[in-house]
């Protein structure tokens, strides 16, 4: 049986951590927008999470986690040396890469670690690539030396103002928008809120933009169709047929009530998470603009 | 030992398998049905008439050797019977438990016109029990090497057979699951209490005893595609075992409700992620005290009743839109079902499902339906009755109206024709598809069947993966299929 072992971890934020981890096959296999399924302990639940990066020569991927639950907190607690025991993927379609004239990526919280690959995919095909990098102070600010490396502009921007454009990433988005800018895409990835925001900016412009969801998973794989979602009046499982769908068709809160599923189970289970730091949650999710 | 004569062996009452109370097993999962002991076995298999025209062999779809293994039972040689079934089915503790006995060998034993069909079924489970619990399970490589390397993709039923044949024959398997744990349906679908687990990791380690390797979280088509594993991965041949296990939905209103959960979800989470244990991470709808629909009238709409019953349900009500006489399921998970106060809501139809402004189910409106003209199936058609509906509370509601072939291989690999309905063309003899060494067998091709059916479909497809190993030779015919 395959374990996977970390190679190296580290802090990127409160909550926040980079993994890099072990996994020659799925690193040579991925593409931009493809996540695997994590399940840390024996017993453990099964998670999904997104292929931040990886190096196929080397054989790693890189996974970058916000301590948000249960299982998320104790993938964090994992060192430099440790083993996940299951890593399932690549899953997921990859995200749809075109040369654009202009793309905009745009980030909320670890959103912005969904998003890098995709902004780098982008910028690889020869797009002109905006990001975006929103966070609730500026210790949320992810990847913005990252993304310096790969875009051509990037704004860092903080609900409290603490660094960067003081604002939501869609206050930064209508203003290059009002700049009279043209943008061709969109690439919008955190919480629900912020995803739903987003996509009423663009949609009176005719931006295409394109979401990645985040429902709750089992399997990964289309058996148990726990991640339907609905986009366009159509039931898709975001499993197989996205993650990423187009953002203005996407019925977001549907997916908004259907993640707290749970809610009353994950807290009993983890009385000292912390509400206000959780991708995909609703009400109070950073970068939120609802 | 006494012997018994004709008229007596005629006579006799057929065993009935001590099983648990029902008041005790509806809060439990630990297996409802308890075997038979070594004296009951004996004096069942003495019931049998040693027919010469052996309806029985005939009603059993991969041929099991009935009344030869009866024979060794009735005279106390249990291990010898086992091995006489495994000659023919290589996974009898678990057919024993899960055929449909009463449509296949039981159905065609000449005492079923009598109402007493020889308990074939619970024979072969106590025999294969017997083997196992005793440490009598043999496996040992061959040591003559093919040579030739066969990958399995999926570990249900189909794929385990035909990885059995395979490791017999001396060739290099290696099993490839997409999820964590083996087994397939037999794992994350069938509850502990109608198939405890440890049943089917005591065949997987059987196969690792024939060198079989397993590699799991392993999603073909996504890590490897089918040109992967015959191209740079090295394999000779694959085998394609995935299952139907894309669930449908009725596509009707609030079924995206919380709470409405497909039979595949609801029975994952509780089955293979353990959700029934407190201590369990993975949550599952607290149903406590509440009301449960489930919907279907097959096997897995027992399941989920019973399990949701196990859960501490207050009411579990199936609601089907066909009577009780054309329920699919097995005869005795029905009964099972009613013993532990499951309600049979026959007749009857989701038409919607409401909810609160939360998105939590809260009531469901059904319609009252007749059974009209035979369908192609024979059966006859279920016909709503206008002006019928009305509206019910309920707190959680699973669907079990059936699952459809699992697209995500076939959508990766062009060359693997399909029909119509999803399911992989194959030649139903030789397990051969469109693809050049590919084979298939199992839910795959078939849509939702039978364990049995699928393990039948593996063996003969790894005799054929065998000939073509040791021939070379591709020859494919696959049935033609309707379209
Ligand atoms: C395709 C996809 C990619 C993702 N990528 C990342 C990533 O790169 N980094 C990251 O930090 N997070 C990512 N997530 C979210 C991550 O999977 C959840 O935060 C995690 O499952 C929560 O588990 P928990 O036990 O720690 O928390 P829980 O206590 O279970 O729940 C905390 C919150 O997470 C939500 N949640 C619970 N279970 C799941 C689940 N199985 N899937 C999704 N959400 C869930 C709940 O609604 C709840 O609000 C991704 C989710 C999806 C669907
Ligand atoms: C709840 C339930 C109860 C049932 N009860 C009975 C019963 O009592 N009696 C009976 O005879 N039958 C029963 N059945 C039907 C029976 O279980 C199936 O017919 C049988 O399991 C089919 O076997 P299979 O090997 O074709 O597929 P499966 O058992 O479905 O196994 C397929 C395996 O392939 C894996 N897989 C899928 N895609 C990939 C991929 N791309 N890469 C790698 N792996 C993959 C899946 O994860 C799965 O493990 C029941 C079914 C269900 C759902
Ligand atoms: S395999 Fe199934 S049908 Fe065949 S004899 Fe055994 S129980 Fe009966
Ligand atoms: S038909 Fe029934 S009685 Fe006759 S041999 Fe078969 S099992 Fe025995
Ligand atoms: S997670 Fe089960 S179908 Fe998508």
């Amino acid at each position: 049986m395959c374990i996977f072992e970390i190679l190296e971890a580290r802090d990127l934020a409160p909550d926040v951590r980079y993994l890099r981890i072990k996994a020659p096959k799925i690193a040579r296999r991925r593409k931009a927008g493809q996540f695997v399924i994590v399940r840390a302990t024996p017993d453990g639940e099964r998670i999904p999470l997104t292929i931040a990066d990886s190096n196929a020569e080397d054989g790693w991927i890189a996974l970058i986690v916000q301590g948000v639950g249960k299982t998320t907190k104790i993938v964090n607690l994992l060192e430099a040396g440790d083993a996940i025991r299951d890593v399932a993927g690549p899953l997921g379609m990859p995200s749809r890469i075109e040369r654009f004239g202009t793309a905009v990526s745009i980030g909320g919280g670890v959103g912005t670690a969904i998003a890098y690959p995709t902004a780098v995919a982008l910028k690889e095909a020869g797009s002109y690539v905006i990001s975006i990098i929103g966070g609730r102070n500026s210790s949320y600010v992810l990847l913005e030396e990252e993304m310096r490396a790969v875009c051509d502009e990037v704004y860092p921007t903080t609900d409290d103002g603490s660094y960067g454009y003081h604002g939501f990433v869609t206050d930064k988005l209508t203003d290059l928008i009002s700049e009279r800018r043209h943008l061709d895409f969109v690439l919008a990835i955190g919480p629900i809120p912020m995803m739903k925001a987003v996509a009423e900016v663009t949609h009176p412009h005719g931006i295409e933009t394109v979401v990645s969801l985040n429902p709750i998973m089992v399997d990964g794989t289309g058996m148990c169709g726990g991640c339907r979602v609905v986009v366009g009046e159509e039931t898709k499982f975001a499993c197989v047929d996205g993650p990423e769908f187009d953002a203005h068709q996407v019925d977001f809160d549907l997916l908004a009530r259907r993640n707290r599923a749970y809610a009353d189970f994950e807290r009993r289970r983890d009385d000292e998470m912390d509400p206000e730091c959780v991708i995909g949650r609703s009400h109070t999710a950073p970068g939120a603009t609802s | 030992m006494k012997e018994f004569t004709l008229r007596e062996r005629m006579t006799m009452a057929r065993q009935t398998m001590p099983e648990q109370p029902p008041g005790e097993r509806r809060a439990n999962f630990s297996e409802v049905n308890l075997g038979f002991t070594a004296g009951l076995a004996v004096l069942e298999a003495q019931r049998c008439l040693m027919c010469s025209r052996t309806v029985c062999i005939d009603g059993c779809p991969v041929g099991v050797q009935i009344t030869e293994f009866i024979d060794l039972v009735a005279e106390g040689d249990f291990d010898g019977a086992a091995k006489v079934i495994k000659r023919d089915n290589s996974l009898p503790a678990i057919c024993g438990r899960v055929c449909p006995q009463e449509d296949q060998c039981e159905g065609a034993c000449v005492l079923a016109r009598k109402g007493r069909p020889i308990a074939i079924g619970a024979l072969e489970r106590f025999v294969a029990d017997y083997e196992r619990l005793n440490g009598l399970m043999t496996a040992e490589p061959p040591s003559v090497r093919s040579g030739k390397a066969v990958a399995i993709v999926g570990s249900g039923p189909a794929g385990l057979a035909c990885a059995t044949d395979l490791a017999k024959q001396g060739h290099d398997v290696t099993v490839f699951e997409a999820l964590h744990a083996l087994g397939g349906v037999l794992t994350y679908g069938i509850p502990e209490f109608r198939l405890p687990k440890e049943i089917v990791q005591a065949e997987v380690a059987q196969l690792e005893k024939l060198g079989v390797a397993f590699v799991t979280n392993a999603v073909i088509g996504m890590i490897d595609t089918l040109d992967d594993l015959l191209g740079e991965e090295g394999f000779d041949a694959v085998f394609v075992g995935v299952g139907a296990g894309l669930p449908r939905f009725p596509n009707i209103p609030g079924e995206n409700l919380i709470g409405v959960y497909s039979a595949n979800e609801f029975l994952t989470r509780v089955n293979l992620m353990k959700a029934y244990r407190p201590d369990s991470e993975t949550p599952v709808y607290d149903v406590a005290g509440k009301r449960v629909a489930v919907f279907g009238g097959g096997n897995t709409a027992m399941d989920a009743s019973r399990t949701a019953l196990r859960l501490g349900a207050e009411k579990v009500a199936i609601v089907y839109r066909r009577s009780e006489e054309e329920m699919p399921a097995r005869n005795e998970e029905i009964v099972h079902a009613h013993h532990e106060g499951v309600e049979f809501q026959m007749l009857t139809n989701p038409v919607e499902f409401l909810g609160d402004d939360e998105g939590f189910l809260t009531e469901m409106r059904l319609q009252a339906m007749e059974l009209g003209e035979s369908d192609d199936s024979g059966r006859r058609r279920p016909v709503p009755i206008a002006g019928s509906e009305w509206t019910e509370g309920v707190d959680m509601a699973v669907v079990a109206i059936g699952n459809s072939p699992n697209p995500l291989l076939p959508k990766t690999a062009a060359d693997l024709e399909q029909t119509t309905r999803g399911t992989l063309v194959a030649d139903d003899e030789t397990g051969r598809t469109t693809k050049e060494g590919v084979f298939a067998g199992g839910d795959i091709v078939t849509g939702g069947a039978t364990v049995i059916l699928a393990m039948g479909a593996g063996r003969r497809a790894a005799a054929s993966i065998d000939d073509y190993l040791r021939g070379g030779v591709w020859e494919s015919k696959p049935a033609g299929v309707p379209v």
